[in-house]
């Protein structure tokens, strides 16, 4: 039996013998966005867990060239390496960059900006765990609503985080970038070809793809890849591509599953009251309210 | 070809000769002659380089430093709170061991906001692992700019570079500066060749964490590479003199310290006003010298203890200081004096803060109080008579 | 080449390179002292659809012979690959030492 994803992609593992938590999402998803680009990719990743755990000396976990970044400089570093290989008359390569929720939407938005606006030809991939789960789980830019963590504790007072998730693929669709897609490594297939598609394209291309992590999301290690799909099926996350100034989603939950069910199995909602539960199913069919008027379906 | 230029311009074409690869440009006063210059150079086809218009100082040496790891020459320039801003960097580049160049335009750092020269603001950075020179004229500046990458780039050496120019006194005043040609830099400043870089036929990981076993063994590795560049320096001037025909005098400068028996240590353009003062206090029976510190990193213990040796009393003239303290150039001085016991009295003079003025007179008061005895620590124009 | 274990795994004053740079893929320890639970693949039922291989986060299934494998220096026993296979061919057991 073929499976075809499996054969658009190298046979071969850049990212192996890493030290991330047992059923990590993150690095799902740098692996197999390595296994898409191949051995000419250079990525940059900056403070955070999968650099934490790949790049010990000397255990380097990397077998293409890869580099950490300062924590705010993923995209700068990216554009800096990108130029670099160019002056020296190199074609073929991807400069991808892998940096998670907080190296992104908080401290390296800066950086991320500029690239963009430069239309730098760099790969942007944000793997968002919701939280900087590298320095133990505290809340980031984007953290949903009502998330415990340990700067947003859950009491009687207040009911964990009380800011929506920043919307990154809209703010970096809002630049103009020539590619930008929202995925998840619940539907890696879907990951892999939105991750295909941008290595096809000039200029700067920003994926964003959740990656459950079952430490701080208080799931089990073996249910990351389910929660990464109950996540899209619930509605609670969007598959979208941003491309040529359309907004298109690229797939249609024909219902969605149940929001509460997907909250409550995780313990970083556990506390949420009905009351908590919607707000967040209204503020997401509002969403989609918008996806039905804005985005091509 | 010789030209009338400021030190800005100097230094932006001492950097068109040296051919960097990537150039990461964001502009602050008073630096911004040079990244605007540069940015003519590349369009007019006089420079060919990756010119990057980046952010935020922060991006601009991050940039760099990707450049760098590709094995590609790269470059940027700041000043002051472009400088802290970017601090994060400066100790990143130097552990990464990327030699790349910097010029930072010595400005003061806020509290209060002031973009007049003095030299707090690199001073301050001394620690971040970076070779540090101060440029006294547009002349040196170019050609520092020319001998910063030969140094830094020496697999000895291989640390990142900053040269500094006194912020307006030095970045905005002109002199005829001759400019070598292309031909002469080539033979100067070959291409630079490093395996700490990116390959695609032998992938590396770079930067990464090292824990407690090794990792004091990596900041052991990068101090000697900084003490290498005392040799390297003197070979690389001694190949500049042979091929431009300059003679620079490595760590310091010495002026009429022989038989000197007063003597007043400083950093920069103001070596100049001091020397002719020397000159004066000659011709009036007073053995007065100068010693100009060119590089604060590696920092030149022998030659300042050496120069020092002879001097009844010396003065360390710097536009900084280290709150709590004293001034940071004296702290270096009175150390490299102590360690090979000398019996000079040293002196500290701190002024020029948020670049105000030093005169003829207020360096004549300088040799004049230390002949006579004087506070340890002396600020030029508060509480010695000249206040205000 | 994917990263493997090498001989040299104690670096001493001079085997530290000058550079924070260094070959890419050097491991020089595993993780299968993280597993309290392994998974193993029942080959009689594996029908090679390549879910675990494309879903395991560490890369330690490979496709051989259209059968999964399993890497046991790497695994982690997750259980992810447990959860995702269609024919239920893989099953977890007590590690073993």
């Amino acid at each position: 039996m073929a499976n075809k994803v499996a054969d658009s992609i190298s046979r071969e593992e850049y990212f192996y013998g890493h030290k991330a938590c047992a059923g990590c999402g993150g690095s799902l998803a740098v692996r197999a966005a390595l296994k898409v680009l191949g051995k000419n990719a250079v990525s940059v990743l900056p403070a955070g867990c999968m650099s934490a755990v790949g790049f010990n000396f000397p255990q380097l976990c990397f077998s293409n060239n890869s580099i950490i970044s300062t924590f705010a400089g993923t995209a700068s570093m990216l554009t800096g390496i990108e130029a670099g290989l160019r002056a020296k008359g190199y074609k073929d390569f991807t400069a991808v960059g892998f940096a998670g929720d907080g190296g992104t939407a908080d401290i390296g938005i800066q950086a991320l900006s500029g690239a963009i606006d430069r239309n730098d030809n760099i790969i942007y991939i944000c793997y968002d765990n919701e939280a900087y789960m590298n320095t133990g789980i505290q809340k980031s830019g984007l953290t949903p609503f009502g998330a415990r963590t340990t700067t947003t504790p859950a009491g009687a007072n207040v009911h964990g985080n009380i800011r929506p998730k920043k919307n990154m693929f809209e703010i970096v669709a809002a630049h103009g970038i020539p590619y930008a897609a929202t995925a998840s490594v619940g539907y890696i297939g879907d990951f892999i070809a939105k991750v295909q598609k941008a290595s096809q394209i000039q200029g700067t291309k920003y994926i964003h793809v959740i990656a459950p992590c079952p430490t701080g999301w208080g799931v089990a290690v073996d249910e990351t890849v389910e929660i990464a799909k109950e996540v899209v099926d619930s509605g609670l996350w969007y598959l979208a591509e941003y491309e040529n100034g359309e907004y298109r989603l690229t797939h249609r939950p024909k219902e969605f599953t149940s929001a509460e069910a997907y909250l409550k199995r995780q313990g970083r909602f556990r506390h949420l009251t009905e009351d908590d539960i919607k707000v967040i199913t209204d503020s997401r069919d509002e969403k989609w309210k918008f996806i039905e008027k804005n985005f091509i379906v | 070809m010789k030209k009338f230029l400021s030190g800005n311009e100097a230094f932006a074409e001492g950097i068109r000769l040296a051919r960097p690869e990537v150039i990461s440009a964001y502009p602050i006063t008073p630096q911004t002659i040079v990244v605007e210059r540069l940015s003519e150079m590349v369009e007019n086809g006089s420079l060919k380089s990756e010119y990057v218009h980046v952010e935020s100082e922060h991006s601009a040496l991050s940039c760099a430093m990707g450049a760098s790891a590709t094995g590609a020459r790269a470059f940027t320039a700041t000043s002051s709170q472009g400088l802290l801003y970017m601090a994060e960097c400066l100790y990143y580049a130097a552990g990464g061991r990327f030699p790349i160049v910097m010029m930072n335009a010595d400005r003061s750092t806020a509290l209060p906001w002031n973009i007049y020269g003095d030299q707090r603001d690199s001073l301050s950075q001394l620690d971040s692992g970076w070779i540090q020179s101060y440029a006294e004229n547009a002349q040196e500046a170019l050609d520092l700019a020319l001998m910063s990458y030969r140094i830094a780039e020496d697999k000895r050496v291989s640390t990142p570079y900053m040269a500094n120019l006194d912020g307006f006194v030095l970045t905005h005043t002109y002199e005829k500066v001759d400019i070598p040609t292309e031909e002469e830099a080539d033979r100067f400043l070959p291409a630079y060749e490093t395996d700490n870089r990116i390959d695609f036929d032998n992938p590396k990981n770079m930067a990464f964490s090292a824990g407690p076993d090794t990792n004091f063994i990596f900041k052991y590795k990068a101090h000697e590479g900084i003490l290498a560049a005392k040799e390297v320096i003197k070979e690389t001037e001694n190949e500049f003199e042979a091929i431009f025909g300059r003679r620079y005098s490595g760590l310091i400068e010495n002026y009429l310290t022989d038989d000197a028996d007063y003597i007043i240590v400083t950093l920069g353009s103001i070596a100049g006003l001091c020397r002719k003062t020397a000159d004066r206090l000659r011709e009036q029976g007073i053995r007065a010298g100068v010693v100009r510190i060119r590089y604060m990193r590696p920092f030149p213990n022998e030659e300042i203890a050496e120069a020092l040796s002879r001097v009844k009393a010396y003065a360390v003239l710097e536009k900084d200081i280290s709150f709590g303290n004293e001034g940071t150039v004296f702290t270096n001085v009175n150390s490299a004096v102590k360690k090979e016991n000398g019996k000079a009295e040293g002196y500290n003079f701190i002024g020029g803060l948020g670049g105000r003025n030093i005169s003829a007179s207020d360096i004549e008061n300088i040799f004049k109080s230390i002949i006579k005895g004087t506070d340890r620590v002396n600020f030029i124009g508060i509480g010695d008579g000249n206040n205000g | 080449m994917k990263p493997y274990i090498r001989e040299k795994k104690v670096f001493g004053f001079d085997d530290v390179p000058e550079n924070t740079c260094f070959e890419a893929g050097y491991l020089v320890t595993v993780n299968s002292g993280w597993r309290s639970i392994r998974p193993v693949v029942h080959t009689e039922k594996c029908v090679g659809c390549e879910q675990c291989y494309l879903y395991c986060p560490d890369g330690v299934i490979s496709i051989q012979n259209g059968k999964a494998v399993i890497d046991y220096d790497f695994c982690k026993g997750c259980g992810i690959c447990v959860k995702i296979c269609r024919p239920g061919a893989i099953e977890t057991e007590a590690e073993r030492k």
